[in-house]
């Protein structure tokens, strides 16, 4: 029970997701020696890969030489837990993922898909990252953005409101403010 | 002189016809411009329920929705009916589980207030504008059926495409008298400097009655929008 724990403690786990469709890219990037050399250097000693429906298996490691331990999936309905359990996420640039992860308040990664015809996904997390809620990657640049980020620099993601646009649209159709 | 006769007659009749034609056309165009100075004007106080249309876009775009339904005081906004693309099976689920969890807090008082009902998709995420044309067509006189049976009195959307058709026949509606909607557009928080195509397709075409943004540097790019904050 206490070694469980105590193994626990020292399992620091960097989550990939790339939610429901593909994103290769990233999936190799992640499996690449630089990003897996970075991670293990910034104390990282699992690697989670969620890959979609992607067909770029990336190679699984069970890290008795030391390295990074790898494991990867297609889908799973408890993604929550796999964000509450990591260190860090490494995210595709899907609002509902972004969120989901910045309400634990989880260091996030985001990686911005550039083959996707209409790319306004970049909006967000640029704009995310201008406020340093979160770290904007792109495939290539994964491992210089993990060598030199500083978690401690990250601020914790205020939660938004939806009852400024309920006050709103109860005006416009003359329903009284309560 | 039968002739002639037969001759004045047709004249007559050319002339009341393109006077017909044009009092129709002036009377038609009267009625939609009526209707469009009509649109984003706020109604009188009501104190009826209103039947709402809440259009569910895809994963993002629906947990931002349903992020609104929570606030919004659902008995206001009665019937409720739910329209979702048929590619997509999570959204409606999403819907069930939220509409259920109301009549949780209702003491288990099982009361039908909702329906879910799903649509053609006008466009898929990365299909071109050109085929983006045609399947939009199919999805028009899918989303009319839908519009004839529900005749909604407020939609709220937030896209992407889905919405569209179904706003269109709406504003249709409006100018044929057959029902006066108010139509809510709230654009995805993923949308910081630029409206998406949907949402700036409402703007253009001032469909929207109400076109709410969650960034500041769109209200500013796009004056009648309405910044609302972040809803996410």
């Amino acid at each position: 029970m206490g070694d469980t724990d105590e193994s626990r403690k020292c399992n620091r786990t960097a989550f990939v997701t790339v939610g429901t469709t593909s994103f290769d890219t990233l999936v190799r990037a992640v499996d690449s020696q630089e990003v897996k050399e970075e991670l293990s250097k910034r104390g990282y000693t699992h690697l989670l890969i969620q890959m979609g429906r992607g067909s770029y298996i990336p190679q699984k490691s069970t890290g008795e030489d030391g390295s990074l331990t790898v494991d990867c999936f297609t889908f799973s309905s408890s993604i929550a837990e796999n964000l509450r359990s990591a260190s860090l996420v490494i995210s595709h640039a899907g609002s509902g993922s972004i969120f989901e992860t910045l309400r634990l308040g989880k260091p996030l990664i985001v990686v911005v898909n550039e083959d996707l015809m209409d790319n306004h996904q970049s909006e967000l997390a640029e704009e995310l990252a201008d406020r340093t809620h979160l770290f904007c990657a792109r495939p290539q640049t994964l491992y210089q953005v993990i060598a030199a980020m500083s978690l401690e620099s990250l601020i914790p993601y205020p939660p938004g409101a939806a009852s400024p646009v309920a006050k709103r649209i109860n005006r416009f159709l003359g329903f009284p403010d309560d | 002189m039968e002739i002639g006769k037969s001759c004045c007659f047709s004249n007559l009749t050319s002339n009341v016809s393109t006077l017909l034609i044009t009092i129709t056309i002036t009377l038609v165009v009267i009625r939609f411009l009526y209707v469009m100075y009509w649109c984003g004007k706020p109604l009188r106080t009501s104190l009826q329920p209103i039947s709402t249309l809440i259009v569910l876009g895809s994963g993002g775009h629906t947990a931002e929705m349903l992020n609104l339904l929570s606030v919004l005081q659902t008995d206001r906004f009665t019937p409720r009916f739910y329209i979702a693309a048929a590619t997509d099976n999570m959204s409606l689920q999403k819907a069930q589980v939220f509409e259920n969890s109301l009549v949780n807090e209702a003491g288990g008082k099982v009361v039908e207030l909702a329906q879910f009902m799903q649509i053609y998709r006008s466009r898929e995420v990365g299909q071109s504008y050109l085929t983006s044309v045609v399947t939009t067509l199919v999805a028009m006189a899918h989303a009319l059926g839908l519009m004839m049976k529900i005749r909604p009195q407020v939609i709220l959307c937030n896209g992407p495409g889905t919405c569209i058709p179904l706003c269109v026949i709406a504003f249709f509606f409006k100018v044929l008298g057959i029902r006066w909607s108010s139509i809510f557009y709230v654009e995805s928080i993923a949308r910081v400097r630029r409206l998406s195509l949907s949402g700036l397709l409402l703007y253009k075409l001032r469909m929207a009655d109400q076109l709410f943004v969650q960034w500041p540097q769109l209200q500013s790019k796009y004056p009648r929008a309405h910044y609302v904050g972040r809803l996410m």
